[in-house]
């Protein structure tokens, strides 16, 4: 366990055939679908199906590799010690958050400066100044305030997460610390942590959401959204922790991480599967209950009439089976959440569950009846996991997977739910 | 609930350190633990003790399906067959409406229902007395109460649990089932028990 973790070969090839072809299907969709090819809303399909597939995937796996730290922040705040003898691979996750940042911010700046009102409709000055929900939306929804907040978001993700980061590789090299010293180490930590997580909170669990998706369909609004979008990648970030986590404690790694830890991921991942589906189900309601215009739009837009099921249909009630029946009944007993193969299949399940979500929460709105999931939705969706991938890899083969000075050591050892 | 009045040798355990292994080493002795008493839960002693997983999670879930099929079955009649109204133009099945209510009496269900499982399995209710193997269970002291069979030497077993480290250890003959009665005209004092 001292050595240093050597990636198997196995791993390296399928991180290198995702990203192949994670890039043939970009260079496919940079080739066949005219990406630049200018187009109002519904005119050049394959165009606006490019871009809107871009952003699916750049969101979705940002937020998702993002949760990650603000599970350890959390964590950190509650001076929870159960995660310790794991906390390396949350860690390892969130080492992407400035990657996988730069790759959004790019695509939102393409989107943007590319003038793409096919995406998000408030970019057209013309509608916009016709429109009166769009204009009392303005105030955010312009080109300078929405590069700029993003921007500032993505950098203080960035900026917190590396800190954090820091101050648990530095431990590394502190050697065992005395009581004082471990005093202030967990001060300076839980200080950080705090406040990562208030700017989490002012970003992923209020504004980014608004920013980055609810404004697809820019005349609709919800208050749950940001929270429900939250819930969602926070689910899909724990099941991706759990995924590492099974993953090298098979390559005999992780000597520490036992059952009981497993449990308590499982018991997380339950736990917000529920918590996810409380805020789908409250946006729901409300808007079914009040049955106004502007607010229904969007679920017409998704389960369709009485008259006309629409595209979206299927997917809807699909979205609930994967992310809430089968967790609710798989994970409810305690022997599924201490089995090691049965939780790999449902972090699997749920990470590919909260992706189809996040896919009918963009499609709808800009593609109507257009959208596709094709191999070419799914050769993006490779390409960003054979990013975190490599990514994860190269943090767990550079540092020590164990955090072996940090004061809560041993209560992980020795943990029991 | 095997009840009836029996025999136990008591000891009392001032340190987790020494229960752990006395728990062991009486279990390999072939004694029966009753039960060891302690002032707050301690992790993995219901493991040492040899206890199995509870029920009462599986008893959780019976109670609260049959707290989802009454609200449903309840409601649904109520709604589409004894009185339908209409409600903002709403379909008389209106399920979405129907979930909070749904959810919250899956909830009560299984919450009052694990409660009085849980009091009955630990024979608790009004007017049910409970022996006190030592007051001091309530306090610092871990009990540890051995059941005596017929073939148990109680001066052999009190010399086993002093060599295992008990404190105050004695012999007390106590009710274990369903004991119907109140204290206010039956109990004495507690002072005036053995073990105090």
């Amino acid at each position: 366990m001292n050595q240093q973790f050597e990636l198997p070969g196995a791993y390296k090839k399928w991180t290198m055939a995702l990203l192949i072809a994670g890039v043939l299907a970009l260079l496919w969709g940079l080739i066949m679908y005219h990406p630049t090819a200018h187009a109002g809303h519904g005119e050049n399909v394959n165009s606006t199906r490019f871009w809107a597939v871009l952003l699916q995937n750049s969101t979705y796996w940002l937020l998702t590799v993002n949760a990650s730290m603000f599970f350890i922040c959390v964590t950190t705040m509650a001076h929870g010690g159960w995660q310790v003898a794991f906390r390396r691979v949350p860690e390892a996750i969130s080492s992407l958050v400035p990657i996988l940042g730069a790759i959004t911010l790019i695509i939102l700046m393409c989107i943007v400066f590319g003038g793409r009102t096919d995406i998000y409709h408030w970019l057209d000055k013309e509608a916009v100044a016709h429109d009166k929900i769009l204009k009392g939306k303005e105030g955010f929804l312009n080109p300078g305030f929405f590069l700029i907040a993003s921007a500032v978001s993505i950098g203080l993700w960035w900026l917190l997460g590396q800190k954090m980061r820091k101050f648990s590789l530095e431990s590394d090299r502190m050697g065992t610390m005395d009581y004082e010293t471990g005093k202030r180490w967990v001060w300076k930590n839980t200080v950080w942590a705090s406040l990562f997580t208030v700017v989490f909170g002012l970003t992923v669990a209020s504004t980014t959401p608004w920013l980055w998706l609810m404004s697809l369909d820019a005349h609709w609004y919800s208050t749950m959204y940001s929270w429900y979008t939250f819930a969602s990648t926070f689910v899909s970030g724990l099941s991706l922790i759990g995924i590492f986590v099974i993953y090298l404690r098979n390559q005999n790694q992780l000597e520490y991480v036992t059952d009981e830890h497993l449990h308590d991921i499982g018991k997380f991942i339950f736990a917000f599967s529920i918590f996810w589906t409380y805020l789908w189900f409250s946006q729901y309601m409300l808007i079914w209950y009040s049955n106004q215009t502007e607010e229904t739009r969007y679920f017409i837009d998704r389960i369709g009439t009485a008259d006309n099921s629409g595209p979206y249909h299927g997917l809807f009630f699909l979205n609930l089976i994967l992310n809430f029946i089968c967790p609710l009944i798989i994970l409810m007993k305690k022997s599924t959440k201490r089995n090691w193969t049965l939780m790999l299949f449902m972090c699997i399940l749920v990470i590919f569950g909260q992706w189809i979500n996040f896919y009918q929460m963009v499609m709808p709105g800009v593609l109507h009846e257009h959208a596709q999931l094709m191999p070419f939705e799914l050769g993006i969706a490779a390409l960003f996991i054979g990013i975190i991938m490599w990514g994860v890899g190269r943090y767990v083969t550079k540092n020590s997977l164990l955090a072996k000075n940090n004061p809560y050591l041993k209560e992980s050892m020795i943990h029991h739910t | 609930m095997a009840g009836g009045r029996k025999k136990f040798v008591v000891g009392s355990f001032s340190d987790e350190k020494v229960l752990f292994p006395a728990v062991k080493n009486v279990r390999k002795a072939g004694y029966k633990i009753h039960d060891v008493y302690t002032p707050f839960p301690i992790h993995g002693l219901d493991h040492a003790l040899g206890i199995r997983e509870t029920s009462i999670h599986t008893a959780g879930f019976i109670y609260g399906t049959l707290g989802t099929a009454t609200a449903l079955g309840f409601i649904s009649w109520i709604f589409t067959k004894s009185w339908p109204l209409n409600i903002g133009g709403k379909p008389h099945f209106a399920l979405p409406a129907w979930i909070p209510i749904t959810f919250e009496l899956t909830v009560l269900f299984s919450a009052i229902g694990m409660t009085l499982t849980f009091c009955y399995l630990c024979t608790l209710a009004p007017f049910v007395k409970k022996h006190h193997f030592s007051l001091k269970a309530t306090d610092d002291k871990f009990v540890m109460a051995i059941e005596c069979t017929p073939n148990t030497s109680e001066a052999e077993l009190q010399g086993f649990l002093n060599s295992a480290g008990a404190e105050d250890i004695n012999v007390q003959e106590a009710e274990t089932g369903w004991w119907i009665g109140r204290y206010d005209t039956e109990q004495k004092l507690y002072r005036d028990e053995v073990g105090f």
